[in-house]
């Protein structure tokens, strides 16, 4: 994250006006509405908290620092790089060769060349192996912001930015892409580790809330739109562009799993599963997450 | 005759078959997927028998076997270890800073670090704090509401346990169960919810 912050002494200080913003404590003056005391124990209604939170995302969305990712990125896609000195300009992310508008609408897909259902990143990685002749290997070992991965990351910005828009359309035809999906389902209603959490335990309920954070449910159409549609996104809290992959990393570290390997087809599967439920809504990517 | 009952064998077998081999199918993924960090091990991909049953969304969905239901809720009240000093109301202050406390258990975090509850992430409890989570219930009053008798305390306690003992398929964390908690803190979030004292009471 730091190393972004020296892009520019401009950008460094809104940050820090964002940051400021980012305690998620609302005014006192907007106080919860007191429940009655017989509903004490049925759940907490969400309510005036929230909404200001609304107010803080519509103040912030005005220059998402996400632009200055989808910059490098798509300089990075155009640069001659690697062993094998080229670009990423061939590379096929599900659209055809050199396609880069509206693709992460159908990602993740089965392609052909990998006999493999794949999202953007992996996908990313297998052209910076095939086309450029990096070590697919040592961005996986790699961490996120860091080498060559933080490339990656700067790619998907710039190929997200392009599906702004688009209207979610996921495969599931290809019996690979069904069984990536079940899969997914699968592991996302997994509980596991010493809190019995799954995906499931915080995102298969509409309405949820952990603290004053809205909860998506990722089980219905409406909560997966909302929900895969607004990711990849810039996190004000951390001060970094985060991808999908990063986003799940996070959920994993939060649920007390062991850390998912990067582009494991555990987090593939799991983003089909959220993708294909989001199926006809809208991509928003990328978002502006507090 | 014959053929039907040919046909009825062949689905009978391929269906355990088929559902078999995509359980492999996803062991193996899961293996593949996950490595251990910190205190974070591969091992915790472990499931005990709670996680098990309800890692099904079809008993999430309520249309769970209600007889293995009950023998697992069984099973966890069996697990459960009432205070060794015979004590179940500890510090509603320092039960609070437990609620607030959301850290502890990720592979970011030391095994000697002291664990948080994480109360507020999921429950309204001191009506101060607006910043709070509605995956479980309000727990403002909970005293107030509920008296304060041996019944309720206990009751309170082993909830706080192991919730598992009386909802198998319970959203909230096992604390006493799987040590999240140490006995202290949860005496002290006890009084948080029990002190008659305590601003949740008021």
């Amino acid at each position: 994250m730091r190393q972004h912050w020296t892009r520019g002494a401009l950008i460094v200080s809104s940050l820090f006006v964002l940051q400021a913003c980012t305690t998620l404590e609302p005014p006192k003056k907007a106080a919860a509405p007191a429940p009655a005391p017989q509903a004490a124990a049925s759940a907490a209604p969400a309510g005036a908290p929230t909404a200001e939170i609304e107010k803080y995302r519509a103040m912030i969305a005005d220059g998402n620092p996400s632009d200055l990712y989808e910059m490098a990125g798509e300089e990075l896609w155009k640069k001659a790089m690697g062993p094998k000195n080229a670009t990423l300009e061939k590379c096929d992310l599900g659209l055809g060769p050199g396609v880069v508008k509206g693709v992460y609408a159908v990602l993740p897909k089965y392609f052909k060349d990998t006999n493999k259902v794949q999202d953007l990143e992996s996908r990313i990685v297998t052209c910076m192996e095939r086309l450029q002749g990096f070590d697919g290997k040592e961005i996986i070992a790699g961490s996120f912001g860091k080498g060559k991965r933080k490339d990656v990351e700067a790619i998907v910005a710039y190929v997200v930015a392009n599906s702004k828009g688009a209207t979610i359309n996921v495969s599931v035809k290809h019996p690979k892409e069904k069984e990536m999906y079940e899969l997914g389902k699968k592991s996302f209603f997994y509980q596991a580790g010493p809190m019995d959490f799954s995906c499931a335990s915080c995102h298969a309920d509409p309405g949820k809330r952990i603290r004053l954070q809205d909860l998506p449910d990722l089980t219905q159409q409406k909560g997966a739109a909302l929900g895969w549609g607004a990711w990849p996104a810039y996190r004000v809290s951390s001060g970094t562009f985060w991808t999908m992959q990063y986003r799940l990393n996070d959920c994993y570290r939060q649920q007390r799993f062991p850390e998912p390997i990067y582009i494991s087809d555990d987090t593939i599967a799991v983003s089909m599963y959220m993708a294909v439920t989001a199926n006809g809504g809208k991509m928003a990517a990328p978002g502006l997450k507090r | 005759m014959n053929n039907k009952y040919l046909i009825t064998a062949a689905t009978l077998l391929a269906l355990p078959m088929g559902s078999a081999l995509a359980d492999a199918k996803f062991d193996k993924m899961m293996q593949d997927s996950f490595r251990s960090v910190g205190i974070a091990s591969v091992d915790r991909l472990k499931q005990d028998a709670a996680q098990k049953y309800c890692s099904d969304p079809a008993v999430l969905a309520g249309k769970g076997n209600p007889k293995q239901a009950e023998s697992i809720q069984k099973a966890n009240m069996a697990t459960i270890k009432q205070p060794a000093d015979g004590k179940y109301i500890g510090d509603w202050k320092a039960g609070e800073r437990v609620a607030q406390s959301g850290r502890g258990a990720t592979w970011t975090d030391k095994a000697d670090a002291a664990n948080g509850g994480g109360c507020y992430n999921c429950h309204q409890i001191n009506k101060a704090e607006l910043s709070y989570g509605n995956i479980g219930p309000s727990l403002w009053n909970y005293g107030k509401l509920r008296g304060y008798s041996k019944e309720v305390v206990t009751y309170t306690w082993n909830r706080i346990y192991n919730s598992k003992a009386y909802n198998v398929c319970s959203n909230m964390p096992r604390f006493g169960h799987f040590n999240l908690l140490t006995e202290k803190q949860m005496q002290d979030v006890m009084a948080l919810l029990l002190d008659p004292n305590s601003p949740v009471n008021q």
